[in-house]
């Protein structure tokens, strides 16, 4: 106990700049990190996650090969298996393709595709529910009777659809075949489109309860503009929950990428993403070549459960009713 | 309350079309103005005059409410068009794939329902099993897993490694009348399995925990208790008391989720080439074939709209106490 009293004045400079921004005072006030290290779980978790997400962004370093120059790939090294196999190949760890590519280093640049789409995805979705969530919750009335009743209609549908539909509509829109780079675009565009509901509905939620509160009728009362209300006084208020939403969504962007990408209308195989990863694979299912699929898909598995297992903690630990 | 009711089934309807109406929009909007419907049906060397006369004649110089009430009432009578790929009316095309979608989604909602069920009375009533423990597991993992890798996994154990199932398509199918069933030849229920499996195991997986937090909670009522104390057996307390009070969500989910698992089958019916709606509705975004596309957007959001609207009407009939919340703000 003394100890702590001593350390207080030492620790108060320390969270003083932490107190400046709400957020993150909050964040910091909360015993998150004691739930974190509680959980053996949510630490492996995070490991893997982290771990994916360097290795995303150190593909070009780790990998062994650049599996998109063709100068680097040899037919005669097509259908290599895995090295611990009877005919492994030096430095193909996990086996090559039809093509010659070494299947590593593929996981790598497509976790990159994989991931890039996800963060992408959930930014856009969040950033256009969170505005939506705002302006609906802060003026009420019409305009939030319409953004309301769209999101109504469109929470009918499952995201999947409506993710397969804004992709096929802007691809005949756009006419002809579309670089790696812009379906790419059209793949953050159409999974946006199809998650931003849930962050409008709690932002909303929000808003409706902060803007009553008096810091808001002060914020009024001194003449600040609608937007400078909404975006710096009441969005820091509301954004625990989005935080939540958004985690567990980056796993369900990059299972909806996979799985548009496995269907043939995602990421082409010039720029694959683990979902194209394993709709190559799944070619090879029958002829033996087992480790074509097996490798992606497991890293898929493992990428998205991790994530979710983070998204779970996170909602539990942010949710003062649990603790 | 007569009237209190009659204004909620009143409103919900009105809801319904509106929704079904917004979804017109939207299917006719792609119809029409995603790329143009006159290339698509002439050829490359068509000359200028006759492309006119195309598009005369598929009334694309009428104003736009116009060509969207035409539309509308087309679609009404079944009429979406006629498919860019195929050059067959959409309809023929749906109507071929709707009996293998439909027997697809009623075998994996009866086996989501069965297994559901058993695993969460079982994980309900044995909380801290080893059992039960493992079912917790199997649904965070049938939670997090993507649906076609699910699907590819038993594709590689029951038909690569096995040899049990078939690994694609239908089998054997019987016609009647317009519908073909594969419910009557021994290859057609071997190549439901696993399809049935990969498309249910989602809404197993979420049976299993409304069953088991539904059992949890009614195990603790005062009624379970006195049916302790009337010395009724625990079998009779489990199964006659117990597990009929937890049926009623279980009716509900499966009920609202048969629309999501029919969309959903559009990713299984791609990994095992069953010859269903998805497979087609896929096939059409991968060639851009906008009246199909329209039509199967169409399609599901009436399923959609109609068993959504026959939940909430059934709700207010089934429980009481919906009645009077629903007047209120009436």
């Amino acid at each position: 106990m003394t100890e702590g009293l001593q350390s207080a004045p030492v620790l108060a400079p320390d969270k003083a700049p932490a107190a400046s921004s709400p957020w993150h005072a909050r964040f910091l006030d909360s015993d998150i990190w004691a739930s974190f290290k509680r959980s053996k779980l949510t630490m492996l978790a995070t490991f893997l996650t982290l771990l994916f997400l360097l290795a995303a962004i150190l593909a070009g370093l780790v990998a062994p090969q650049n599996p998109f120059d063709p100068a680097q790939l040899d037919l005669l090294n097509s259908r290599i298996p895995p090295l611990w196999e009877a005919d492994g190949v030096a430095p193909y760890l996990l086996g090559t393709d039809e093509q010659g590519r070494d299947v590593f280093s593929a996981i790598l640049y497509g976790l990159r595709v994989s991931l890039l789409v996800g963060f992408l995805g959930v930014a856009f979705s969040a950033t256009l529910g969170i505005a939506l969530g705002l302006i609906a919750g802060y003026f009420g009335g019409t305009v939030d009777a319409v953004i309301m009743r769209v999101a109504d209609v469109q929470l009918t549908f499952p995201a999947i659809l409506c993710a397969l539909l804004v992709d096929g509509v802007v691809k005949s829109v756009a006419g002809g075949q579309l670089s790696p780079a812009a379906t790419l675009g059209v793949l953050v565009f159409s999974i946006g489109l199809s998650f931003w509901v849930q962050y409008a509905r709690t932002v909303r939620g929000s808003v409706m309860v902060e803007k009553n509160k008096d810091y808001i009728a002060a914020a009024r009362l001194i003449g600040l503009p609608a937007p400078v209300i909404m975006f710096r006084h009441v969005l820091p208020n509301v954004l625990g929950p989005v935080l939540v939403i958004a985690t567990i969504n980056l796993a369900l962007a990059i299972i909806t990428e996979a799985t548009l990408s496995f269907l043939g209308t995602g990421m082409p195989e010039t720029m694959p993403s683990l979902g194209t990863l394993i709709r190559i694979g799944n070619n090879y299912l029958f002829s033996g070549e087992w480790w074509i699929i097996a490798f992606p898909g497991v890293a898929l598995a493992i990428l998205v459960l991790s994530i979710n297992l983070l998204g779970d903690w996170l909602r539990d630990a942010l949710n003062p009713r649990l603790r | 309350m007569k009237t209190g009711m009659l204004a909620f089934i009143i409103r919900r309807a009105l809801q319904a079309i509106g929704v079904l109406l917004t979804v017109g929009i939207i299917a006719f909007a792609m119809f029409r103005f995603a790329g143009d419907p006159v290339n698509q049906i002439v050829s490359l060397d068509t000359p200028a005059a006759e492309r006119e006369q195309v598009r005369l004649s598929l009334g694309l110089d009428d104003p736009v409410p116009v060509q969207f009430a035409r539309y509308l009432f087309r679609a009404a009578q079944g009429d979406f068009g006629v498919s860019y790929q195929f050059r067959q009316p959409v309809s023929d095309l749906l109507a071929e794939r709707v009996p293998a979608t439909m027997e697809l989604a009623l075998c994996a909602t009866i086996f989501a329902t069965v297994f559901g069920v058993l695993m969460g009375v079982y994980s309900g009533l044995k909380r801290d099993s080893i059992l039960a423990k493992v079912f917790q597991t199997v649904s965070l993992v049938g939670i997090s897993l993507p649906t076609f890798l699910i699907g590819i996994l038993l594709i590689y154990l029951f038909s690569v490694t096995l040899g049990w199932l078939p690994s694609y398509g239908r089998g054997d199918t019987v016609r009647i009348g317009w519908w073909t069933t594969g419910f009557l030849t021994l290859s057609g229920w071997t190549a439901l399995i696993m399809p049935s499996i990969t498309l249910g195991l989602f809404q197993m997986t979420l049976i299993m925990r409304i069953v088991r937090a539904e059992m949890l909670e009614v195990l603790r009522t005062d009624y379970i208790k006195f049916a302790r104390a009337r010395g009724l057996t625990t079998r009779a307390i489990h199964f006659g008391h117990a597990l009929k009070n937890t049926l009623v969500p279980v009716i509900t989910i499966v009920g609202l989720q048969f629309g999501s698992v029919i969309a959903f089958a559009i990713i299984t019916e791609t990994v095992f080439q069953w010859p269903g709606m998805g497979l087609l509705f896929v096939q059409a975004v991968q060639n851009v074939d906008i009246p199909i596309m329209a039509a199967y957007l169409m399609l599901v959001a009436l399923i959609f709209v109609v068993i959504n609207l026959a939940v909430d009407i059934l709700y207010t009939v089934v429980d009481p106490r919906l009645r009077t919340t629903i007047r209120q703000p009436a």
